[in-house]
């Protein structure tokens, strides 16, 4: 595997404008004979499809969910980055560029950080023009406000429904083109291979999970927008039907995957209350604002929070990260509340959570002001627990929640698959080993409106010349047996395990051995551990129904599989990286402290993953990260 | 608790379908109400039986693609809840429990409580978006808006598409639906521009995909999860019938 | 865009429901206005009423508006009677098995066809009565030589079933304004977030004179004139 990052020569702030300047461009009126699949219809997927098609190329775009706007993007919650600097508190592409940078510990590329940061405040124009509410001051002027891992208030927000309202701003440019018939939209269809034709991504094969057709449909380019694969975990903040079966079969043609273990793990998502439990809400970052952390300087004490003095309290990120406080970054946030509820100061009735207190809030700006501010999340919040956040403190608890890994994407946001795209959450993206609040609905919207359709064309130009792909190609053929073959795989073991039970065990295995902390000992054991669960599952599973109608399990099924590898990917990746580094914290290396002991001079790389063969030890290659701008420090939020 | 449920079942689009009994013995009330049903699924998978298909993806009230009908009401007896939020806590033990999909002759069946809600994105493909292009937009600093308008623009602009709105019509009229949309635009300077003539294409839209029209009960407002008033329909109307008088 | 006004999509039909019942709004308080004459001493009410009556056939203006009044009567129904038939259409074939929608909203706000069904056969009972007898057949005359159509309601309130038939009517008009004059509003799209609380009291309380006034009327008239006039 070939690793060229492509990163334009030039200073850091010229090297984008300087590839739009001379990539190639396909001239209009030959846009329309190329045709592009776009699979998923997130902010990134949908940003892109209206994009292209508005460009005037032909698109078919895919979502396994029953409308666009469905995708998970649509959850979240906090915010949108952006260095408008319309705060005037001292914020540029530059300073938001070393944050989202120190933020990740140093694992992402200057490059593509700089471009990110300085495609932000094109993002804000784009969807004030499309309609999103963003909030506003009373003059009428957008309003901000901070997110952890800064010091600058470049956040924008639409109440606690930020992801919603961008992406119904993305599904309605989707839909116009629609209407245009630019692009012709597959909702409820699930793509279950890549095909490639002389090591070209050419289409793709999906299942139309209504009727269980399996469909074969051909492009001149693929895009996977299929965001994270958090699910993993089983108990995560993302959807039921998050899923890495795109990424993960792409991976198994050839795609390189990329960091595969960092995961981040949101510190304030509502804790566990029982086996049954399906998914753990998050609950946005933002309350960190106005809500303070604390835990009962005592273990296990038995008091209501309301009880407890003040001096008998600890505010540990106060205590520990006094500059940053409650703001420190997930990684820190969600590593500091491990800590305390490993060592016994956990609260609520399963110990497993910590305190999120307004109680200071309230009192200093009132009741009122808060309400507005959160008042949503303070209401979700009651309808989940039954409790009222405005009378006693919310009890929180860290969940996986975002995979900065994914696909190795160059600085075209193309995989090492010719044609094949990764954007948004499912590419190994900007955010190196920690992504900070807020750049997640950034990432995916300046992929998909500012980015890709620049650098797509430098790689349609060349294939104007194939015409039109045909899908009677025997490659197609030949991935549409596979697709076949594995679904009947599945309906004929007819164990007696549900894929659901796999999925569980599964994710409680990977949280304990590959989550916030991880040792080599515990890889290693998980690595066997999950070889083992995965010969159970071809051995024992049970998927009712038939693969040519509406079945559930099946779709379930498939993704079960497909993440018995990946997690088995994941600790390869984790057990290789001998250094700790954001998400990625190895107990054996940290400081007396207690902080991340990161190691530069050996594992200042991004760790590209080859794939070689169902339970054979992956390829390891490296993208070694250069700086040419900044130097790397020692990330401190103290 | 001890819960018995009552459910729709229904093999597909042409069949014919009915309620079938089921028995929870064990329900844990802090589960949520899809969790029970996940509970029952995965006993009627141990023991042989088609599991119950229903929609579900977020399971916190945002994506709307959850949407039952559960004791006789949409999204269940909770206000402002969709169906993923109701927790079991809200039943009593021994309760018998409702189940039925949405219904509404645009909202086929697909299986079970699985219903097909595309009419609802052709109502926005006819018309519900600024026509502005992606990639060059002026600053957003450039038109300030009051913080009034922002926030009402953004309390109709908060729909999830569940459909509630029109499983509760008596007249199954998607109103609610596309007012909000069309509303949420017209107060917005870069969208009022077109808005009669978007009121106009969704409305006919609307009606083309077989929804019925809207008798101002306000059973919507009460059903909605989001809370959407049903002063959006009266916007809606007012720009649909400006454009009617206005055009030329 | 082509549009055929009438009948294109419900947007326009429920303008025309709206528009016409208005239009029959205003003209109740019209009719009110006339009949709270009888509420006079019975003499003069008898005096001023026929001359009321005889303006009212003579004047070619209230014969043009009459014309309006019957046509938008029928057009009100005829649109109920296709929406009705369009709701039935959307909801589908298969009703809900266990169906608590009631608990969401008042009773008279979902059975507006069924209260102007009501009102319709109510209409034609009390023209027949009144307007049939009065336009074409023979009445008595009063002292002044105008037909004595006082004198025929008052005999028609002094049958106790009559009265009680009436202020049933009344009631289900009351129901069917209460929603009805609010719902016309915010159909035509005439609304305001902040007015629109003053439209639906205004509803409210044009509701409750409309109804009480024209209850009141037989009732006073059973309790006060049961001596037949000479």
């Amino acid at each position: 595997m070939k690793l060229d990052a492509k990163i334009p020569e030039g200073p850091l702030q010229e090297k984008w404008n300087r590839y739009k300047a001379t990539c190639r461009l396909v001239s209009p009126n030959n846009k329309k004979k190329l045709d592009i699949i776009v699979v998923g219809t997130g902010l990134a997927g949908s940003s892109a499809a209206a994009s292209f098609a508005e460009m005037g190329y032909k698109v078919k775009s895919f979502c396994f969910q029953d409308s666009p706007r469905r995708a998970h993007s649509v959850a979240a919650q906090g915010g949108v980055n952006a260095s408008k600097n319309y705060q005037n508190d001292g914020d540029s592409a530059f300073r938001m560029f070393y944050d989202t940078l120190k933020g990740g510990d140093f694992r992402a590329r200057e490059a593509n950080v700089y471009r990110l940061a300085e495609c932000s405040a094109n993002l804000i124009d784009q969807a004030v023009a499309q309609g999103v509410p963003f909030a506003r001051e009373y003059g009428g002027y957008l309003a901000n406000r901070s997110f952890g891992g800064v010091q600058v208030r470049r956040t924008f927000y639409a109440r606690g429904q930020t992801g919603q309202q961008l992406l119904l701003g993305a599904y309605s440019a989707l839909n116009r083109q629609v209407a245009e018939g630019n692009i012709e939209l597959f909702a409820r269809h699930e793509m279950l291979e890549l095909v490639l034709i002389d090591g070209k991504a050419r289409g793709i094969i999906a299942r139309n999970l209504d009727t269980g057709k399996i469909e074969r449909h051909a492009a001149h380019a693929v895009v996977l927008a299929t965001g994270g694969y958090g699910k993993i975990y089983y108990l995560s903040t993302l959807a039921m039907g998050c899923n890495g079966s795109a990424i993960w079969r792409a991976h198994k043609k050839g795609a390189g995957f990329a960091s595969a273990s960092w995961t981040q793990i949101h510190p304030t998502c509502l804790p566990q209350s029982g086996d049954y439990q399906s998914k753990l809400t998050l609950m946005s970052e933002s309350l960190r604002n106005d809500g303070r952390i604390w835990v009962p300087q005592k273990a296990n004490d038995p008091r209501k929070p309301g009880d407890i003095p003040e001096d008998e309290r600890d505010y540990y990120l106060e205590r520990r990260y006094p500059a940053f406080g409650n703001l420190a970054p997930r990684d820190i946030a969600s590593r500091a509340a491990k800590e305390r509820i490993d060592a016994g100061f956990g609260v609520g009735p399963q110990r497993n959570a910590v305190y999120l207190d307004f109680a200071h809030a309230i009192q200093e700006y009132g009741e009122d002001t808060i309400r507005e501010r959160y008042g949503n999340l303070f209401r979700m919040y009651e309808k989940i627990t039954g409790h009222n956040a405005y009378q006693r403190p919310m009890m929180i608890s860290p969940a996986a929640h975002f995979s900065m890994g994914g696909l190795w994407v160059d600085y075209e946001l193309m995989t090492s698959i010719p044609g094949l795209y990764a954007i948004g959450e499912c590419n190994f993206s900007d955010h190196g080993a920690n992504r900070l609040g807020a750049n997640s609905l950034l990432q995916a919207c300046v992929d998909g409106y500012f980015i890709l359709p620049y650098t797509i064309g430098n790689y349609l130009a060349d294939e104007l010349r194939v015409g039109k792909i045909s899908t009677d190609h025997p490659a197609f053929a030949q991935a549409e047996q596979q697709v076949e073959a594995q679904l009947q795989q599945l309906l004929n073991i007819k164990g007696n395990r549900t894929a659901t039970d796999y999925h569980k065990e599964l994710g409680a295995l990977l949280y304990d051995k590959c989550g916030v902390q991880r040792t080599k000992e515990g890889l290693e054991s998980a690595i066997e551990q999950i070889r083992a669960l995965r010969a159970d599952f071809w051995e024992n599973l049970r998927v009712p129904g038939e693969a040519a109608h509406v079945n559930t399990e099946l779709e379930k099924a498939g993704r079960v599989a497909d993440y018995l590898e990946l997690a088995e990917l994941m600790c390869y990746d984790a057990l290789t990286r001998d250094e700790s580094c954001g998400a990625h914290f190895r107990e054996e290396f940290q400081t007396a402290e207690g902080e991340a002991e990161r190691r530069d001079e050996e594992y200042q790389f991004v760790s590209v993953w080859e794939y070689a063969g169902a339970s054979q030890q992956p390829v390891l290659h490296r993208e070694e990260l250069a700086f040419e701008t900044i130097q790397p420090s020692v990330r401190s939020y103290k | 608790m001890k819960i018995q449920l009552k459910i729709w079942r229904q093999e597909n689009a042409k069949a014919k379908g009915k309620m079938v009994d089921y028995d929870l013995p064990d329900v844990n009330p802090e589960m949520s109400f899809l969790e029970m049903l996940d509970v029952l699924n995965e006993k009627l998978i141990r023991s042989g039986d088609d599991p119950i298909e229903f929609d579900h993806d977020c399971r916190e009230g945002i994506c709307g693609q959850c949407g039952l009908f559960i004791n006789g009401r949409a999204h269940g007896p909770m206000s402002a809840t969709t169906t993923c939020q109701l927790h079991m806590r809200h039943f009593e033990d021994g309760d018998t429990i409702y189940v039925e999909p949405f219904r509404a002759s645009a909202f086929p069946v697909v299986k079970d409580l699985r219903i097909d809600r595309s009419a609802f994105d052709r109502i926005i493909q006819a018309g519900g978006f600024i026509s502005t292009r992606t990639g060059d937009a002026p600053e957003a600093n450039a038109i300030p808006i009051g913080h009034q308008t922002a926030e009402d623009a953004f309390d109709a602009a908060a729909c999830i598409g569940c459909g509630a709105c029109v499983a509760t019509c008596k007249n199954a009229s998607a109103a609610l639906f596309t007012g909000a949309k069309v509303s949420h635009l017209a107060m917005l300077p870069q969208g009022e521009p077109e808005s009669p003539e978007r009121a106009e294409k969704m409305v006919a839209q609307m009606e083309a995909e077989g929804f019925g029209h809207c008798t101002n009960t306000g059973a919507c407002e009460v059903e909605c999860p989001q809370e959407i008033s049903i002063e959006h329909i009266a916007r809606m109307n007012f720009e649909y019938n400006k454009a009617a008088v206005l055009e030329k | 865009m082509s549009r055929s006004l009438f009948l294109r999509d419900s947007v326009v039909r429920k303008n025309l429901m709206a528009l016409t019942g208005l239009f029959l709004c205003l003209f109740l308080v019209i009719h009110l206005a006339g009949n709270l004459q009888l509420l006079l001493p019975a003499e003069q009410a008898q005096v001023q009423y026929n001359h009321y009556s005889e303006l009212l056939s003579h004047n070619f203006f209230i014969k043009a508006v009459s014309y309006a009044l019957y046509a938008s009567i029928l057009a009100h129904a005829l649109y109920a009677l296709i929406l009705t038939r369009r709701a039935k259409q959307a909801r589908g074939p298969q009703g809900y098995a266990y169906d608590k929608r009631g608990q969401v909203t008042p009773w008279y706000v979902r059975n507006m066809g069924v209260l102007g069904a009501l009102l319709l056969a109510f209409i034609i009972i009390h023209m027949r009565d009144f307007w049939f007898q009065y336009k074409f057949t023979e009445m008595p005359l009063d002292a002044e030589g105008r037909k004595d159509l006082y004198t025929v309601v008052a005999v028609a309130y002094q049958q106790l079933w009559y009265v009680a038939l009436y202020v049933v009517a009344m009631l289900v008009l009351g129901f069917h304004l209460l929603h009805g004059f609010h719902s016309a509003f915010q159909t035509l799209g005439l609304y305001h977030s902040k007015y629109n609380r003053w439209v639906k009291w205004a509803g409210y309380g044009y509701t409750f004179i409309i109804t009480a006034g024209f209850a009141i009327i037989p009732i006073y008239m059973y309790f006060t004139q049961n001596q037949p006039l000479p």
